[in-house]
């Protein structure tokens, strides 16, 4: 029996209401995806918002815009939001999003679940922000945590953290926890299962490579933080006495939960970065990536030794010398893989013929800031000299060119490479490169004198600061770079709206990329491809686009 | 034409990093070869001896001084690595970006990686990392002190939120313990032996011309030393986040000569200043919560607050925030959430009259 094919309704064709819905609803791993990256750049500018005020509140010495508690809140609000509410969501997103399409699967292996992951992370998102309203519980008009992003015990306790704001940050982020580690395991499932005839491992994209190993430091890190908030609940509600110093707890045992959480978590967020820039630079070189193989083998020794340098967090709690050697010698060992990667991409660029699109430009931004941020990182591994800078604002200024200077500008970069697949739209290039200076003048303006503050003394999450020591100019010019990074982040979101409503048409395939994403049309199809594809390189595009030098010859 | 206006533009960013390292230096460096200006544009009255920024590269003692002199190791190597790595960078960017007039559809020739230079860029980070960690191991072996060098002063410190305890524990103070807050005397080259506690929650010691921080951690005692080789005000505040007014938990350190240390020693060991004329202030002081926190020795013996036996001796009030001069303290007494907010002292509501007394018996303790 034969029946007429069913037309899925256009989507234009729909009321607003059930077009709603229709996302509600969805299991298609490409909407979901959106829907991640979209939540994390909502969440972004609720981050963005406070580090506003902090950097207001700085701006001169003594100033009392805020009071010490509402900035407390403030940068526990700010750090807490751009690691669990932005990076995770906005890099899990693209994974969802490009996962299936790389490697030539019409969805994930558990579509159900990546919409549970996803409303999960939007649940415990809105926990921890309705903190702001109901964190006092009946102590008082409400009020968020602020207790830290990492929350060291024992200003946790019941003792020091009266009322409920410190409930909510448990919960939400266990909440958003359990989210991320359903679509860790969503990610290993579908590349371990569901790759398309011909994609071997050694051909998968690098970028899918790179989620692969993502999803395994979810999996080993997230649940250590999920089991240690389970313990502070214990400790704040059944009177248990893990982190309890007056019950012969132990509070550094915390920090040692926290961080074998917290520093794969650093990879987390970087990683992802990394396989993005992986697929962009090749495209606009021209030129195949140089040593696969190595970018490989350097992406699983990161996660492997990532698992062993949290100590580096806790080099002046006090440890034993021979532990912090130890601790000194795998942080220095992990720069090695991250250098081999960084010369890898500049090893693709040699030689290539580049072209200078907006998103090329990201990526380029990112590696002339993350390059800083990796040797500043290198310093902070000398143990002797981390004795200074440890907790100081040159820790912030680090970690700031990572995951803004690392992470935000690889999205970037990845927002306008892979914006005309997800919408069959180009995003406005002038427009772009506006945004582009915007944020490097903005970071360089607001975290580069981060480190000399922090060299000349001024310790992290202070409310405030005393005049006459050296710190006023730096952080005069620290919050001198904000309004540019509004500027750039009010350009990225007109951008994206024009482009939706009227960007130019993009075609299935506008870079003239390699990968299989760009095999099928702008937006792609419900189910991704007609035909299941099939590889026969790590460049299946390539080799369709050059017969005559297909690249399975030199595998 | 972009490709150069993007070049241009990513060398001026960098030229504007540089430039802002090498003012910081010298603004820096201003700072400390005239400490007066800036002891002038603090708040707190000068003191007689130079105040000495928390600047980590003036060290005046030796682990903040091995530290220095390892980070300039450090920081060469970066320095170098940063700008072979970045000229790397822009060197791809500006010879290899496609030309304006460049329509062809040729590709460049695909290179898919290289062996030998491969194993280079593995080997060659590989040693560097390897010489920083040796002389990482080596610094640390000759810092991280295991037991007090000998002939050191021992000096019990106490983190309280939001201020410091000290106790002088060396025998060879006569009449036993003494016990001062947040400002700490040490006679210059004398080592000073400091076991780190905490009363509350997890502080940090870090005075940055001495030595490096040390965490100060609840049911966890940790040491730590320094050695001070010249005479000064030694600044540094607490840096591990320890709540509501972690920024207002300075730390002061005055080293002086030891004759001048000595004489210290004896205000501090010195009975009690009890003065008949200020005999209401004192009343007050013990009838209403002042002294369930504060110790005045022989008058009352709360814990939870700084020892006032020998207040006057000190330069200044709440933590190294405030001046000690008799109109700051009234306010202060008058109502400490203006001067620190969030803090734990309470204002007690004292009507003019009393709040007269109260200051008038405090200034007397000397």
């Amino acid at each position: 029996m034969t029946t007429a094919p069913i037309h899925p309704i256009s989507e234009t064709s729909m009321g607003f209401g059930s077009r709603v819905h229709s996302w509600v609803i969805s299991v298609d791993h490409k909407k979901l995806g959106m829907m991640y990256i979209g939540a994390g750049l909502i969440f972004f500018m609720l981050g963005g918002i406070e580090a506003t005020l902090m950097r207001l509140q700085l701006m001169k010495p003594l100033n009392d815009m805020l009071t010490p508690h509402g900035f407390n809140q403030m940068f526990t609000m700010h750090g807490t939001t751009m690691v669990f509410l932005v990076g995770m969501p906005v890099l899990l997103g693209f994974g969802n999003y490009l996962i299936p399409l790389m490697i030539g699967a019409r969805d994930m292996a558990f579509p159900r679940l990546n919409a549970f992951g996803l409303w999960l992370f939007i649940f415990g998102g809105l926990l921890l922000y309705y903190s702001f309203i109901g964190g006092d519980g009946l102590y008082g008009m409400g009020g968020a945590p602020d207790v830290g992003w990492f929350a060291y015990s024992p200003l946790t306790s019941k003792a020091f953290s009266v009322g409920h704001a410190t409930d909510y940050w448990i919960l939400g982020i266990m909440v958003s926890g359990f989210g991320s580690m359903t679509t860790a395991i969503n990610f290993m499932a579908t590349i371990v299962c569901m790759r398309c005839p011909g994609m071997t491992f050694m051909r998968m994209p690098l970028f899918v490579w790179l989620m692969f190993t993502v999803g395994i430091l979810v999996l080993l890190a997230l649940p250590v933080l999920t089991g240690a908030q389970v313990m502070l609940l214990f400790d704040r509600f059944l009177g248990a006495h893990f982190f309890d110093p007056q019950q012969q707890g132990s509070v550094i045992f915390w920090q040692h939960l926290f961080w074998f959480f917290g520093h794969p978590e650093v990879y987390i967020l970087i990683l992802p970065a990394f396989g993005m820039i992986c697929e962009i630079i090749p495209v606009f070189s021209r030129k195949v990536i140089f040593g696969y193989p190595l970018m490989v083998a350097a992406t699983l020794s990161i996660a492997f030794i990532s698992l062993g340098v949290w100590v580096h967090h806790m080099f002046s709690v006090g440890l034993p010398p021979w532990l912090n050697s130890i601790f000194a010698a795998s942080t220095f060992l992990i720069a090695v893989p991250t250098g081999m990667k960084m010369f890898n991409w500049i090893g693709t660029m040699w030689g290539g013929n580049i072209r200078f699109t907006v998103s090329m430009m990201f990526a380029t931004g990112f590696l002339v800031m993350f390059l800083f941020g990796g040797l500043t990182g290198i310093m902070l591994a000398v143990v002797p000299f981390d004795w200074q800078l440890s907790d100081s604002y040159f820790v912030v200024g680090h970690f700031h060119y990572v995951l803004f200077g690392g992470t935000m500008l690889a999205v970037f970069s990845a927002v306008f490479y892979w914006f005309p697949k997800a919408t069959g739209r180009l995003l406005s290039e002038p427009m772009g490169k506006w945004t582009f200076w915007m944020f490097m003048i903005g970071l360089t303006l607001t975290f580069f004198p981060m480190h000399l503050s922090g060299v000349l003394g001024m310790p992290r999450r202070v409310y405030t600061y005393q005049p006459g020591r050296g710190f006023e100019l730096w952080n005069l010019i620290s919050s001198s770079g904000v309004p540019f990074q509004i500027v750039g982040v009010l350009l990225l979101v007109t951008n994206i709206i024009k482009s939706l409503i009227n960007g130019r048409v993009a075609g299935p395939d506008p870079w003239d990329a390699w990968t299989l994403e760009w095999a099928t049309s702008s937006p792609p199809p419900s189910e991704n491809f007609s035909k299941i594809p099939t590889c026969t390189s790590p460049r299946p595009l390539w080799d369709r686009k050059h017969p005559e030098d297909p690249d399975c010859f030199y595998e | 034409m972009k490709s150069i206006r993007a070049g241009t533009c990513l060398a001026l960013c960098v030229f504007v990093a540089f430039s802002c390292v090498a003012s910081a230096s010298a603004v820096a460096a201003a700072e400390i070869c005239a400490p007066g200006s800036a002891a002038t544009a603090s708040s707190v009255a000068p003191p007689t001896v130079p105040t000495i920024l928390p600047y980590i590269f003036d060290p005046h003692g030796p682990p903040a001084r091995m530290i220095h002199d390892l980070s300039w190791l450090v920081l060469g190597i970066c320095a170098v690595l940063f700008i072979v790595v970045e000229g790397m960078i822009f060197y791809g960017v500006i010879v290899y970006r496609r030309k304006k007039n460049d329509k062809s559809k040729n590709e460049p020739r695909q290179v898919y990686g290289s062996n030998p230079v491969e194993i280079a860029w593995t080997i060659i980070p590989l040693l560097i990392v390897f010489v920083l960690a040796l002389t990482t191991v080596r610094t640390i072996r000759s810092i991280e002190l295991t037991k007090a060098p000998a002939g050191a002063l021992e000096v019990v410190v106490i983190g309280h939120q939001w201020w410091w305890e000290y106790r002088y524990l060396d025998a060879n103070v006569p009449g036993g313990e003494i016990v001062v807050a947040n400002e700490l005397h040490v006679p210059i080259n004398r080592p000073v032996w400091l076991r780190l506690e905490s009363a509350d929650v997890i502080h940090s010691w870090w005075v940055p011309a001495l030595a490096g921080k040390m965490d100060v951690i609840p049911n966890h005692t940790n040491y730590t030393w320094f050695n001070a080789d010249s005479e000064g005000l030694y600044l540094g505040q607490c840096a591990e986040y320890c709540g509501n007014q972690h920024a207002g938990m300075l730390l002061r350190v005055v080293a002086s000569k030891p004759e001048e240390f000595d004489a210290w020693l004896q205000t501090q060991i010195a009975p009690t200043v009890n003065d008949t004329s200020v005999a209401m202030g004192r009343e007050i002081f013990q009838e209403y919560a002042c002294s369930n926190c504060h110790t005045v020795k022989g008058v009352s013996d709360g814990q939870f607050a700084p020892d006032l036996t020998h207040l006057m001796s000190r330069q200044t009030i709440a933590a190294g925030v405030a001046p000690l001069d008799p109109t700051t303290l009234r306010a202060w007494i008058d109502n400490p959430q203006a001067l620190k907010p969030g803090c734990n002292m309470p204002s007690l509501q004292l009507d003019t009259e009393e709040l007269d007394a109260v200051t008038a018996y405090l200034l007397t303790l000397r």
